[in-house]
């Protein structure tokens, strides 16, 4: 892969993660990651929302009149949302009921609409593709990585296999909201660290 | 001018196609959906007359929601009988139950043994408490303490608790959750409402 396109793609997933780096998506990330399985449907279909509308964004981006930019983006993003939505209530009937309200809120995601004005509307769709696709894997890694976190201390198992003893009592401070907050910051400080990202 | 002229027939555009799409996925999946949910609906209730739905597929939930559950109506209240394989009578009762809980509503459905008295099972498919703790009611340890209690007796509902883990419990009481109180007052709550809506009724048919 020519280095430009691997730096679009591998770039989310540390230097520039969307959760641990820009501080976006945090809401979803405290909400879906409880369970493992949750948060791994959760990351496909944001990856997906996330993927398309940068690509349908930077196709249009040189039509778009500059007037309407912002209602056109959240209407395309708004559409790809509720068509995820209505795909997971027909073939991931229990996911979608755990997940609730959260796909809908993938509407307000930051990062979605983030990308859409930050790259997509700047640079041709292949490269907007790849910003997608990579900004919501990198996402899904922080959701999952927390997720792993919770449910294995929350209820002794990991994507729903007994990690360990029946006898475990669960902890139920991990999941809780403050719990994922600890997690998630323990995360940020641990990636800016080996990265050594500072905030100017 | 005709600039605005370009960004009104844009915006008619994305409209249209937008409008164009999502009516058409939903038309697409809208059985699929529907089959779905209704699925859920027979799952709890067979889930709540006792059956332990827990190695059953699909198919096999919705024959034996075919085989031995009808729906009536007692008035305006739903009611689901569970008819044993060879007999023309009812052997369990079932109605849905409602209620609010710490975060939101609370749904479920609660059944009765042929006595009209004692608790059959109960299930809970819809509700929004806190995971690991108030969602443990859709585990089976909170929900198999019910089977055996009483929640009618000498025609009226029985003050049923839901009392603090490690309390003394007698016939209309279960263990609570720790950590989630307000789940447990609201389970309490929904059981005697919704036994009292249903006392007439049972109380009806027990004479025949």
């Amino acid at each position: 892969m020519a280095s430009a396109a691997k730096k679009l793609l591998m770039d989310p997933f540390s230097d520039n993660n969307p959760i641990t780096v820009q501080v976006l998506g945090i809401c979803s990330a405290l909400a879906v990651t409880v369970k493992v399985d949750t948060a791994i449907v959760m990351t496909l279909a944001l990856t997906s929302v996330l993927t398309l509308s940068n690509l349908i964004i930077s196709v249009l981006r040189n039509v778009i009149p500059s007037g309407i930019r912002m209602i056109v983006e959240m209407a395309v993003i708004a559409s790809l949302v509720i068509i995820a939505d209505q795909l997971l209530r027909a073939y991931l009937f229990d996911i979608s009921k755990q997940l609730s309200v959260f796909v809908g809120l993938i509407i307000t995601n930051c990062i979605v609409m983030g990308r859409a004005e930050a790259f997509a509307l700047q640079n041709p769709p292949k490269d907007s593709l790849l910003d997608g696709l990579g900004n919501g894997l990198g996402y899904g890694i922080i959701l999952i990585a927390v997720a792993s976190i919770r449910e294995f201390f929350g209820f002794g198992s990991w994507l729903g296999f007994k990690a360990l003893p029946e006898n475990y009592m669960g902890n139920g401070l991990v999941l809780l909201a403050p719990g994922a907050f600890i997690i998630l910051g323990l995360l940020i400080w641990g990636q800016r660290t080996i990265s050594k990202y500072v905030e100017d | 001018m005709r600039e605005d002229t370009k960004t009104l027939t844009f915006a008619a555009i994305v409209c249209v196609s937008c409008s164009l799409l999502l009516s058409g996925t939903a038309a697409g999946l809208k059985t699929r959906q529907q089959a779905n949910e209704a699925f859920d609906v027979k799952r709890n209730i067979v889930k709540a007359f006792g059956i332990d739905i827990g190695q059953m597929d699909r198919p096999e939930i919705e024959s034996t929601f075919e085989k031995h559950v009808s729906e009536e109506m007692a008035g305006d209240l739903p009611i689901y009988t569970w008819t044993e394989d060879g007999s023309d009578q009812p052997s369990k009762y079932a109605f849905p139950v409602s209620g609010k809980g710490l975060w939101s509503m609370m749904y479920g459905y609660l059944s009765l043994k042929a006595d009209l008295e004692t608790i059959a099972g109960i299930s809970f498919y819809k509700h929004g408490e806190t995971p690991g703790l108030g969602a443990e009611i859709e585990k089976s340890w909170f929900q198999t303490q019910f089977t055996g209690k009483k929640l009618y007796e000498d025609g009226a509902a029985t003050e049923f608790q839901v009392l603090k883990p490690g309390s003394t419990l007698g016939e209309s009481s279960v263990d609570g959750i720790s950590g989630a109180t307000l789940t447990g007052k609201g389970v309490e709550a929904l059981i005697r409402k919704d036994a009292a809506a249903y006392a007439n009724y049972f109380t009806s048919i027990k004479g025949n």
